[in-house]
């Protein structure tokens, strides 16, 4: 099933408006911001994993000259546990204001204890240096198992689990416990010919973003304070700074810079409440820009997991019966993605008796953040690995396999409802023809299929869009553009308005400017904040409708808008010879006329629609050494209508490549006491251009009924295939079943030769 | 510690500067030149982000010492496209989606001046190979390479 | 980072008056800057004067003359990438060199400075040790010589006196019958910090005989070694297959390696075997290409 309906703009893939200024270094990225007698700020981090804080000095730095502010725990108000949305999660504001600055105890390493701005950042480390703090170290849960053993020490006392069938009288480190039943699992597994079981784990990886997290603050004496920062939502970051602080949403007015990166990692706040605080004391302006180190350290990483799953299926193959526990580690306040994860692990397959059962755990490691498909994943890791291994047991074709389980339209999501039109199905089939599934393997070379969901996501958006008196309009939403999706929403302007792509701008407000929108992220914005553009483009239609009906003299309903222009009904343009008014004209004359044409709409966005891929992975496995090489690569994946096609395949090949990295190399590496050891570039290893062969896209297009142009949304979707793809690849290639990532060489060595990893 | 006063050429415009010793060539550029095109990833010479080409040489802007510059001759993005025009490299970027987020572009693009003036027709692997000191997150590379293997490809035509 | 004086003394007169006083005013030697100003910047170090050794002619000599080959201790590793003759007759030490860093990074990164920067992963050093590389040091007011090998004592340490600096690195070009290689193993393709390198030189006789062999490996210590275990395995012998295969086993017990974030101990072991057998081939591959 695809869309035949013919557009003339949509589809296409030009240039985008903001092109010019990003690659001539215009574009102004969170760190780009300078004012006059901006001071700078700095965080004093805390260098245990786990303590309580007993005092902190810092009369020693007040007293150096140039340091003008220094802020710590006492600094901040005491915030009433709430839960935020903040686009793919929630975050309970009293974690989040203690994650922002620690009070009675560091947390992780790396967990803000203080904070001071300075004329320079030479000054401004030297105060670091003389603040004291006292700490009582205390004994740190580093992982699932130690974190949920029975006398394991406790991050926060007052903790108690919930989803229990009652409220726990003892405190502990699972936050929370999740399930998902359906049928009768242990009928389905008596009754089928092959059960399987296995257990695997991922470690903790970080978005990796390129651009650290930055910002830079202002406070009035009337305590209004103006924030530009790079973040995936401007108005996230002032509902969330506004509770950390305290204060009205109102007093708070949030710029976004450019955005270098954020896949989830910048849909909360770290240094914005800091540094209002900052400002305030200061009277002066504060800039603060993580280092590397510190965007490891305090930052994003998304969920450590160990998944166990048992299948059982008929030696016809068909599915008949699943078991799946997940354990997501949550960082160190609750909150990781295990609801997502349960809801996703099973979700492409129609399988009629399951149990789902996620734990929330928490260990001494920094809070995590959404990254890319929350905890889709390392869900999918483990099912995929588990489905590719069930087609081998079974002897039958892992893309057919699937296919004989895959949900479809009308079938009843792990999760609930039923799906509507989904693509899944022509995924498979696609990846079944693709020319990659046909073609010949080298030596040590294997390969791996594997199917990924997400859910995409709607909520809140609100466009703008202003016609200029030259016959061009631009577009205002307060929709961050991550990976070009101005050009996305100027494509859907320049359809629905009939005009050229050329004429339109579009451009990102801030909270006061443009009207409120949440997070680019859950792969809605192009869905969501696209749906809103088109209908402030059929606003601006209707009322260039209705002014050619005044300047005709004739009833509204009678004039039609096609290809950009104003058409009267027949008898008048025969009869009365009245010409087409189109776009530019209207715009032209609209001061004489009634006034300038302004589109606005404000909308919830319903039915979004679910997107999944399959990815096809060659490997080469080098069985001297373990490396594995990356050497052909296909993602297939159902987007709805691509707006801009060049972009929607870049999300496509840049969620592969960083489904990739988690897979072969990516991991935090963390010593006895919870010190991450290689906080930095070189030995956090992302891939770099080397690592990877070109990445063949295609692009299914079953449109989503509930969007004007069919759209779904595709940006996280196609992180969830690699993991297993790629080690579904490596089982392929050596015949060894891996079930715990990175596949980095010595993992791989110590399977093909286990006396030497 | 008292100021150095730095003479040196940028974008082929003479430039002087007061720096402290302990500044480095990308503080200078970014915070008392105001060229913020050149970006800070990662402060350890491991991203690429800050790469400007410094008397031809394809470097790192955050491992060089302000100080140094004195006498060089310095080329940063802002210096890349004519007043009128991008340069084919900026284009080709463009055209070909190379870029999502933007902010490793200005390295890659330096990156790959320096590269097409040392190797005008680079193969996929001399590219990869050549680009593995700048970091993308957004794009899996593939459409960076394929723009650098079109603006090649352009400048070759240019030339000939 | 903390503030410093910076010096760049155009003549090495100039930079031994400076070395006069290093003493009492701690100085470290700024060439590429690669490594000191990461370490400086993450408070490793905290010098009270840099001193820059880039304008001082002498650093920046390049060339091969009376059977050595001359690299200068500010010569950056892309200018050794671009010297046609040093490539060929030095391909080990070469390809060594090539490895350290980016493109980013070569353009800035000198051999020396890779050597005084005593790490036990360091590209260049294996293949220096095994080319019998020496270098040149200055003090205020002496001057002494002093082989590759055994110049890093420890991670981060070396035999240089807080008031020396390197002035060149040379290197005896191989004769017609002599040939080197150096490879290291890395996770990523690049951009990465050797798990194990291990770079050799060996000399054939018309037989094909191995005559003589120097094999070092880096990683596998807190310096890198010499192999004369490895070597034992192969000279007077073939370079076949059973050459390789008792060099390779040779090779698994040089050093004492750790598990660390870039590898296990068993792992190190296993791929300094693999990756001398790699080498040993290659390099009696040139040896041989040399010789015809």
């Amino acid at each position: 099933m695809t869309d035949d309906k013919v557009y003339r703009w949509i589809g296409s893939s030009p240039v985008r408006p903001d092109g010019i200024d990003k690659v001539t270094g215009h574009a102004a990225f969170g760190a780009d911001r300078l004012l006059p007698g901006m001071l700078h700020g700095l965080i004093l981090r805390s260098p245990h994993a786990h303590a309580r804080i007993l005092s902190i000095d810092t009369s020693a730095a007040d007293r150096i000259p140039g340091v003008l502010a220094i802020v710590t725990g006492t600094d901040f108000p005491d915030v009433t546990a709430a839960m935020e949305e903040t686009g793919e999660s929630q975050i309970d504001v009293r974690d989040l204001a203690r994650n922002v600055m620690a009070r009675d105890k560091a947390l992780y390493h790396g967990h803000a204890v203080a904070a001071v701005a300075a004329t320079t950042t030479t000054i401004a480390e030297e105060a670091l240096r003389a603040i004291k703090v006292e700490y009582e170290p205390l004994p740190a849960v580093l992982d699932i198992e130690s974190a949920m053993a029975e006398d394991a020490p406790l991050l926060h006392e007052e903790l108690r689990t919930k989803g229990l069938a009652e409220m726990p009288a003892r405190g502990s480190n699972v936050a929370a416990v999740v399930t998902y039943t359906r049928g009768d699992p242990e009928a389905g597994f008596a009754a089928s010919d092959v059960v399987i079981e296995r257990e695997f784990s991922t470690p903790t990886v970080h978005q990796g973003y390129i651009e650290p997290h930055a910002v830079v603050a202002e406070c009035r004496p009337d305590d209004q304070a103006t924030v530009w920062c790079c973040t995936q939502g401007p108005f996230v970051v002032r509902t969330l700074t506004s509770k950390v602080l305290g204060w009205d949403v109102s007093s708070i007015k949030v710029i976004p810079s450019e955005i270098g990166g954020g896949f989830g990692g910048k849909t909360t706040i770290y240094l914005e409440p800091v540094a209002i605080l900052l400002a305030r004391k200061s009277g002066r302006p504060v800039k603060m820009v993580m280092s590397r180190e510190e965007v490891f350290r305090a930052t994003g990483p998304t969920s450590a997991s160990r998944v166990r799953i048992k299948l059982g299926a008929s030696r016809a193959g068909k599915i008949l019966a699943a078991e799946a526990e997940l354990k997501y580690e949550a960082g160190a306040f609750k909150g990781s993605p295990i609801t997502p994860g349960c809801m996703c692990v099973l979700v492409a397959y129609d399988i009629d008796n399951f149990r789902i059962t996620g734990y929330d755990v928490l260990v001494n490691k920094p809070k995590v953040a959404a990254y890319r498909a929350p905890g889709a994943p390392m869900a999918a890791f483990a099912m995929e690995s588990m489905v590719d291994e069930m087609a081998h047991r079974l002897g039958l074709d892992p893309i057919r396999f699937r296919l004989d389980n895959a949900v479809r339209e009308g079938s009843k999501a792990a999760y609930g409802p039923k799906f509507p039109p989904i693509g899944l199905v022509s995924c498979l089939e696609q990846a079944a023809l693709h020319p990659h599934y046909q073609a010949p393997l080298g030596p040590n070379q294997g390969r791996g299929v594997a199917v990924g969901f997400w859910f995409n996501v709607g909520m809140q958006s609100t466009a703008t869009l202003n016609v200029q008196e030259d016959g061009t309009a631009t577009v205002v939403t307060a929709s961050p553009d991550i990976g070009g999706s101005r050009a996305s929403m100027a494509l859907m302007a320049a359809e629905t308005l009939g005009i050229a792509y050329e004429r339109i701008n579009a451009v990102v407000g801030d909270t006061e400017m443009a009207g409120y929108c949440d997070v680019t992220g859950g792969s809605r914005t192009t869905f969501a904040t696209g749906m809103a553009v088109i209908q402030a483009a059929r606003d601006v239609v209707d009322q260039m409708r209705r002014r050619a009906a005044k300047i005709w003299g004739i009833d509204p309903d009678q004039v039609t808008w096609r290809d950009g222009q104003a058409i009267p009904p027949a008898e008048h343009a025969t009869e009365q010879s009245l010409p087409p008014l189109d776009f530019a004209a209207l715009a032209k004359s609209a001061a004489k006329t009634g006034g300038s044409f302004v589109g606005r709409a404000s909308l919830t966005a319903q039915g979004a629609g679910a997107g999944f891929g399959v990815h096809l992975c060659d490997v080469q496995v080098d069985p001297e050494t373990g490396k594995v090489d990356v050497v052909r690569y296909t993602a297939i994946q159902d987007t709805g209508k691509a707006i801009h096609r060049a972009y929607v395949e870049g999300q496509m090949q840049g969620g592969a490549a960083q489904g990739i990295g988690w897979a072969l190399n990516e991991a935090y590496v963390y010593d006895a006491h919870g010190i991450m050891e290689n906080p930095a570039f070189l030995d956090y290893r992302m891939p770099v251009a080397l690592d990877l062969p070109l990445i063949d896209t295609v692009i299914v297009e079953v449109p989503n009924p509930a969007h004007p142009y069919g759209v779904r949304g595709v940006g996280e979707t196609p992180i969830v295939p690699p993991l297993a793809a790629v080690a579904n690849a490596v089982f392929d290639a050596v015949g060894v079943r891996y079930c715990d990532l990175p596949l980095n060489p010595p993992r791989v060595l110590s399977g093909l030769l286990p006396a030497a990893g | 510690m008292t100021k150095q006063h730095v003479l040196t050429t940028i974008n082929g415009e003479q430039t002087e500067f007061l720096c402290e010793p302990q500044q480095s060539l990308l503080g200078a550029l970014r915070e008392d030149l105001g060229l913020t095109g050149t970006k800070e990833g990662c402060g350890t010479g491991d991203c690429g982000a800050c790469s400007v080409i410094v008397n031809g040489r394809l470097t790192c802007a955050c491992l060089v010492l302000a100080v140094e510059a004195d006498g060089q001759q310095i080329e940063t993005i802002e210096g890349v496209a004519e007043p009128q025009a991008l340069h084919p490299i900026q284009q080709q970027f463009l055209e070909h989606a190379a870029l999502q987020c933007g902010i490793c572009t200005p390295g890659l693009i330096m990156a790959t001046k320096a590269l097409l003036e040392k190797n005008p027709d680079p193969s996929e692997h001399e590219i990869r190979y050549w680009l593995s000191g700048n970091l993308c997150r957004c794009t899996g590379y593939d459409k960076i390479v394929r723009a650098v293997l079109a603006a090649a490809a352009q400048l070759r035509g240019a030339e000939a | 980072m903390h503030a410093f004086q910076y010096v760049a003394p155009t003549s090495l007169a100039a930079a031994r008056e400076l070395l006069k006083d290093a003493i009492s005013v701690p100085t470290r030697v700024l060439a590429g800057g690669t490594d000191l100003l990461v370490q400086m910047r993450a408070g490793l170090h905290s010098p009270a004067r840099l001193l820059d050794i880039k304008k001082i002619p002498e650093t920046n000599v390049l060339c091969i003359e009376a059977g050595q080959a001359r690299i200068g201790a500010a010569v950056c590793a892309a200018r050794i990438g671009e010297h046609d003759a040093l490539r060929r007759l030095c391909p080990g030490v070469a390809e060594a060199i090539a490895l350290i860093g980016s493109v980013q990074v070569q353009g800035r990164a000198t051999v020396v400075g890779n050597l005084c920067n005593a790490s036990p992963a360091a590209d260049s050093v294996p293949a220096l040790m095994a080319a019998g590389a020496s270098i040149r040091v200055i003090g205020p007011d002496r001057e002494r010589w002093l082989p590759v090998a055994g110049f890093a004592v420890a991670p981060g340490r070396t035999l240089l006196a807080p008031d020396e600096l390197i002035v060149e690195l040379r290197l005896p070009v191989p004769d017609a019958h002599t040939a080197e290689a150096y490879q290291r193993f890395t996770p990523r393709a690049e951009m990465d910090i050797a798990v194990v390198g291990v770079g050799a030189r060996l000399t054939l006789d018309r037989d094909g005989c191995c005559r003589a062999a120097e094999v070092a490996i880096g990683a596998v210590a807190p310096t890198a070694l010499p192999a004369p275990e490895v070597v034992a395995a192969i000279l007077g012998a073939r370079i076949d297959e059973a050459a390789l295969t008792r060099a390779a086993a040779a090779a698994k017990s040089v050093g004492n390696p750790i598990s660390d974030k870039r590898g296990t101990a068993d792992f190190r072991r296993h791929i300094a075997g693999v990756l001398t057998r790699r080498v040993l081939r290659t390099a009696a591959e040139r040896a041989r290409q040399r010789s015809l």
